[in-house]
């Protein structure tokens, strides 16, 4: 075995320079080798810190691996391999480089065992991510990428301190079990929890993701959002808080995603409610649910990736990703319809699919450790899901009424990537011992008894029943061009609508106060330059023999009188 | 350009494949009272608790959102900057003034 103590995250960093180096085919070749040299090398890796160092007294360890790093660690170099191929069309530089940054960064925040390599990584991730953003060029997605800087930087900000408020509770920035105590956890839990979308918190997410490039969106999909779930399964597991969250997240997206037109954005707000059954295995915390929390992760990178995959090639062929600008395409795009129809039916759990086999872990979770409202609420969104994605998306892309839009399957490299996605997900979904043989905790778990099956093909099929009965009866909300608010409301319309006129009014009254100045200062001008000015009373000039006259004048009265004192 | 017919394009496919729904919806109602089921909450053994939740929440779901559609939503161009535009349009032309002058 060799170079054992190399980070998984350095052959991606070095890649990046190397293609910033190369051309062509060169770098395509380059593009791929990395994370496929980069995944078996880390299948050699054994568990154990292989690299530690001290900065200022404080042990770091910069490069650890563990049971639960490995199934991260495995999975992102899956879906970066996957999401290089789909984007090796694209001729763009400034993406391919922050891209393979972005999925190393991802990398080294996942095999981070302090809190300061986690928050160094946790920033990189936020730098190299907004580039995918800003590549596609447009004033709305610069705006877009803008608002995700700063709300990724506060992320970042509140993380170093609670780094800082730990080091000085713990004496150690050794990134374990954290916990609710003190005011480091919250700081902590606060910083993961915004890059892990929580309520109130998410609307960067819904807000940039749509704005990014086809295949940005790609790569987005998989590294930020998983990496804050690690974290939050590394350092708040068991934390009943979370339950809650989570299945606050479970539902509300999805309301949302009903009724949204941008079918990107639509994947967005699914992928938060995705997020909000990982915190609930994670808040739980018992093995059965950190490996449900762990195996919905890596289930949900490969379908999220696909679907995300399938609109992007909608995207790229026919420019719009518009429910109401789409339809029929499955007459000009078959494979990318039945990849996508794969990634739907991945996402709604059916049974031999991928999403089956990790969310059935979670939801069987939940219940033994009696959290009943909680378990409704998450089969409420598991039966929702077929909605909002598993029908809405293919059907309002490829099905429903025909747009016209006539088109070109997509290309050769995207369609070869969502074919190793979509059989990726058949393949958990039909064989999960795959996927359960890498999970953190060793269970024996079986998600195929006669009881899960049958109560999870009649939740979803009397769902489809529903969007059946809703469409045909005319009640299904239809597709309108519109936007809908959501939290990013509060600092694109709210927060601006409060400071604009405050800002105008300080600038009114500054303008009235110093035209009231200005004023007085113009009288006082007035009446100086009026009497001293050069036709003023004292300042005119008269002939030295005036005064002279005036002089004589005084000096023969002085005289007169001294006369008529003296007698 | 295409002129096939599509699947879809027949009426009668649509038909087919809506009816396919019910059959299988009213077969894995049936299997409820063939199949015995483990269940670990109370609720899961009421007949058909499942399908009726999956239908009923659906349903609500859908209904719920389209009722949120009358105030969440706002015109496509919602967000966009109107203002600015019109400043850098005014300063163009003040600029042009300016130059006239």
């Amino acid at each position: 075995m060799w170079a054992i103590e190399l980070p998984p995250f350095v052959p991606f960093f070095i890649g990046a320079l190397l293609i910033l180096v190369s051309r062509g085919f060169l770098r395509a070749a380059i593009m791929l080798a990395v994370p496929v040299l980069g995944c078996i090398h880390l299948w050699m890796v054994p568990e154990g810190i292989h690299w530690q160092t001290e900065f200022l007294g404080y042990q770091l360890l910069p490069y650890r691996v563990d049971r639960l790093s490995l199934v991260f660690g495995y999975i992102f170099h899956i879906a970066a391999f996957i999401s290089v191929i789909y984007s090796l069309h694209v001729k763009d530089t400034l993406q391919q480089v922050m891209s393979m940054l972005y999925a190393g960064s991802a990398l080294g925040a996942v095999f981070a065992g302090d809190l300061l390599t986690l928050f160094i990584f946790w920033e990189l991730l936020t730098l190299s991510s907004v580039f995918l953003i800003w590549a596609s060029r447009t004033e709305k997605a610069y705006q877009a990428g803008l608002r995700y800087l700063v709300i990724q930087v506060l992320s970042g900000v509140i993380l170093l301190a609670g780094a800082i408020f730990y080091a000085q509770q713990q004496g150690s920035l050794q990134f374990e079990f954290i916990g609710l105590e003190g005011v480091a956890g919250w700081l902590i839990l606060i910083a993961f929890g915004i890059k892990c979308a929580f309520p109130f918190m998410h609307s960067w997410l819904i807000d940039g993701y749509p704005e990014a490039t086809p295949t940005g969106t790609v790569f987005l999909s998989v590294f930020t959002t998983k990496v804050a779930v690690y974290a939050l399964a590394r350092g708040f597991p068991g934390t009943e808080f979370l339950v809650y969250i989570g299945a606050t997240m479970t539902c509300f997206p999805i309301f949302f995603a009903i009724i949204e037109n941008d079918l990107r954005r639509v994947l967005s707000y699914s992928l938060v409610s995705q997020l909000g059954f990982m915190v609930v295995g994670v808040g739980i915390g018992t093995s059965l649910a950190i490996n449900g929390a762990a195996a919905h992760a890596v289930t949900h990178i490969l379908y999220k990736a696909l679907l995300f995959m399938t609109m992007g090639a909608v995207l790229y062929r026919t420019g719009s990703a518009k429910g109401s600008e789409l339809g029929g395409l499955y007459k000009s795009m078959p494979w990318t319809t039945g990849f996508c129809i794969v990634g739907a039916a991945s996402i709604s759990a059916f049974p031999l699919f991928s999403g089956f086999v990790s969310k059935s872990m979670i939801l069987i979770a939940v219940l033994s450790e009696g959290y009943d409202w909680v378990w409704v609420m998450l089969i409420f969104a598991s039966a929702g899901v077929l909605h909002y994605t598993g029908i809405k998306i293919p059907y309002f892309a490829f099905f429903a009424h025909d747009s016209g839009i006539r088109t070109t399957e997509a290309p050769t490299n995207m369609l070869i990537a969502m074919g190793i996605s979509a059989f990726l997900c058949v393949m958990l979904g039909v064989y999960p011992q795959v996927l359960y043989r890498l999970l953190p905790y060793d269970i024996g778990y079986n998600p195929y008894d006669a009881t899960h099956v049958l109560a999870q093909m009649q939740l979803l099929f009397f769902s489809a029943l529903a969007f059946a009965w809703l469409n045909l009866r005319g009640m299904y909300p239809p597709k309108l061009k519109s936007v809908n608010l959501d939290v990013d409301w509060f600092y694109r319309r709210l927060l601006p609508g409060i400071i604009k006129p405050c800002y105008a009014m300080i600038l009114k009254t500054d303008a009235s106060v110093r035209s009231y100045f200005m004023k007085w200062f113009r009288q006082f001008l007035f009446y100086i330059s009026h009497h001293h000015g050069p036709e003023g009373l004292l300042s005119r000039t008269r002939p030295t023999g005036n005064t002279v006259m005036w002089i004589t004048i005084l000096l023969s009265c002085y005289m007169a009188f001294s006369f008529i004192y003296s007698k | 350009m295409d002129n096939n017919k599509h699947i879809f394009d027949n009426p009668k496919n649509i038909k087919r494949v809506i009816h396919l729904l019910y059959i299988c919806c009213a077969v894995l109602f049936a299997l409820d009272f063939v199949i015995h089921r483990h269940t670990v909450h109370p609720w899961e053994n009421l007949w058909g608790f499942y399908a009726i939740f999956g239908f009923v929440g659906c349903v609500a779901l859908v209904l719920i959102a389209k009722w949120m559609r009358t105030f969440l939503m706002r015109p496509e161009d919602y967000y966009d900057p109107e203002e600015p535009l019109a400043d850098k349009k005014t300063v163009n032309e003040k600029g042009v003034d300016n130059v006239g002058h």
